[in-house]
């Protein structure tokens, strides 16, 4: 099988990100290996965000409901299972867990069903009421996470022990790295999927042109509900990894700035290409690292970039390096 | 008689105070070309988006084959045959014209909720589109974006979807709009063949093509038909001659 320029490309930015830790552990600065599971992380909360706003058209700024979604669940079950309570849901309660498979698992479902609802309701505008309904709904799971004092409200919660994968001790940075970095390249190998697949196709015309779309007997709006579930469960997954990397969770999450940045690193990437999100991480993380050890104003720059970005690269980095998308 | 395939019943649609469909009835039969004319502002477009689904109707019924689609969207219709160009063209501008195509095949083999198969790989999607194309002419314009098709092209791929969404009518608005005048010569012959498929309902401006065409012909004045009957019906109707053939002969 001949791989297209843009897979290639792909590729190369993986082992890139791949390579990163390894030479940091070789040079004696085994602090990049953060780095570099920040880059990974970031990259998977994006390629969430990229079905949706990429593939769908649907411009989300409340991603963060689902990254903090994802996080808060994996405090929360990290400090029930240290705690040994179970989780009580009043008519039932469920054994907590602190393994991480089980963690991506309830944090994915319950990120579904809140994508679910919000999108049901947000789905039915368009263009910037569906900005803004995302936004509000975003803004109401931060609200929701500061006055809710049983797990650490405006504080935060802190995950003393990072949750247990099986096999693998996920204390060690490399190995944090790897998962974080296996989860990124199952999430991109779905993506590729879904964007070449049936229901790619009706998602990413329905962003075209939605008459067309209704026209040949496709109904849009389920099309996108589905892709909104889809999206918000990758996000929320990334936030599960997030909350484990720092072992820590807070509303900060869930708010508005996180949304607007989960969008920069698509713009900056590359909307709607397979690899735009972990360029923009990779580009995002460099330069909040290089550019904010020498200034606090280091988001002035990137405000530059994005201006940069946007005026002479329409296609992100992806776009400069791979040329414009074609389809078939 | 046979039953009529589309059956549109003392349709009414006001906006404010403008009655833009005033009790339009018309109906589309088994194997003919009934022609829609009228003056800029009759109201077509309005009734078109009401037969489509676009437009909710105040009152009347829309029927189609058979059974009232007054409840159904948009997609539904189509899913039940009812193939449609636009009067302005209205693809998905990035896709090639195959992927277009492949659309509507993919639409009618079913669910477009499958995730994992690659389409262009797909032969049962990429087979019938390629031959809805060849059947238009486009066969070697397949891999162009719609957007870099010419007018009479993108006219012609309207109509290749609406083929391969195996319709049981065809809604054309306008279909030989912006076309050559060898454009609209070869398209009045393909759609003398393809009433035989299915019946069509055609809005258009281009008289020529319509007294070539029509079995029926029914004129649309201020939203209501002021006249329906054959080519000569029409043709030495007074009425007709003084609101809108008039002036143009």
């Amino acid at each position: 099988m001949s791989l297209s320029r843009e897979n290639w490309i792909s590729l190369a930015l993986l082992a890139l990100l791949l390579a990163i830790p390894y030479a940091a552990i070789n040079f004696g600065n085994p602090f990049y290996v953060t780095l570099a599971t920040r880059m990974a992380i970031l990259g998977l909360a994006a390629v969430g965000l990229n079905v949706a706003l990429g593939l769908g058209g649907l411009v989300s700024f409340g991603h963060a409901a689902f990254f903090g979604v994802g996080g808060y669940i994996a405090g929360i079950m990290a400090s029930h299972a240290m705690s040994m309570q179970p989780l009580n849901f009043g008519l039932f309660a469920l054994p907590a867990s602190n393994q991480m498979p089980a963690i991506w698992i309830v944090a994915m479902l319950v990120a579904g069903v809140l994508a679910a609802a919000i999108g049901a309701i947000s789905l039915r505008t368009s263009g910037v009421y569906f900005i803004m309904i995302t936004l509000a709904f975003a803004q109401m799971t931060f609200y929701f996470a500061i006055s809710w004092p049983a797990y650490g409200g405006e504080d935060g919660l802190s995950i003393l022990v990072r949750n247990q994968f099986p096999g693998v001790n996920t204390m060690v940075p490399i190995n944090y790295f790897l998962i974080c970095f296996g989860v990124l390249v199952v999430a991109l190998i779905l993506f590729a999927l879904i964007k070449n697949s049936r229901f790619g196709a009706a998602l990413q015309a329905a962003r075209q042109n939605e008459v067309r779309v209704a026209s040949v007997g496709i109904a849009p709006f389920r099309i996108r509900l589905v892709a909104f579930i889809v999206s918000g469960m990758i996000t929320a997954l990334a936030g599960a990894l997030y909350a484990d990397l720092n072992r820590f969770v807070s509303p900060s999450m869930l708010s508005w700035h996180m949304s607007g940045e989960l969008i920069v690193l698509i713009i900056l990437g590359g909307v709607g290409r397979l690899a735009g999100p972990l360029a923009g991480a990779m580009l995002f993380v460099m330069f909040e690292f290089l550019l904010g050890g020498l200034t606090e104003r280091w988001q002035f720059f990137l405000g530059l970039l994005l201006l940069g970005v946007v005026l002479f690269a329409r296609g992100g980095l992806i776009g400069l390096v791979a040329g414009r998308q074609r389809h078939g | 008689m046979a039953e009529p395939v589309l059956d549109i019943r003392d349709l009414r649609k006001t906006f404010g105070a403008l009655k833009a469909t005033d009790g339009v009835s018309l109906d589309l039969r088994p194997g003919e070309i009934h022609a829609l004319i009228g003056p800029n502002g009759a109201g077509k477009s309005t009734l078109i988006h009401q037969i489509a689904g676009t437009l909710k109707p105040d009152a009347g019924e829309v029927r189609f084959l058979g059974q009232t689609v007054n409840q159904l969207g948009v997609a539904e219709r189509a899913r039940m045959g009812l193939g449609r160009s636009f009067q302005v063209s209205s693809l998905a501008t990035e896709f090639s014209a195959l992927r277009n195509v492949m659309l509507a095949v993919q639409s009618k083999q079913g669910s477009s909720f499958r995730f994992f198969k690659p389409v262009m790989r797909d032969k049962s999607l990429t087979e019938p589109a390629m031959a809805a194309l060849e059947r238009v002419g486009l066969k070697d314009r397949a891999h162009v974006p719609a957007a870099e098709l010419s007018h009479g092209e993108r006219r012609q791929l309207e109509i290749a979807i609406a083929l391969a969404l195996d319709s049981k009518a065809f809604l054309l608005d306008e279909p030989m709009a912006g076309m050559g005048p060898e454009g609209s010569r070869q398209l009045t012959g393909f759609l003398d063949g393809l009433r035989h498929e299915a019946p069509i309902l055609l809005v258009e401006h281009d008289m020529d093509a319509v007294f070539a065409l029509a079995d029926r012909i029914s004129v649309l004045v201020y939203g209501r038909i002021i006249a329906s009957g054959s080519v000569d019906d029409i043709r030495n109707n007074p009425e007709v001659r003084r609101a809108y053939l008039g002036d143009m002969e």
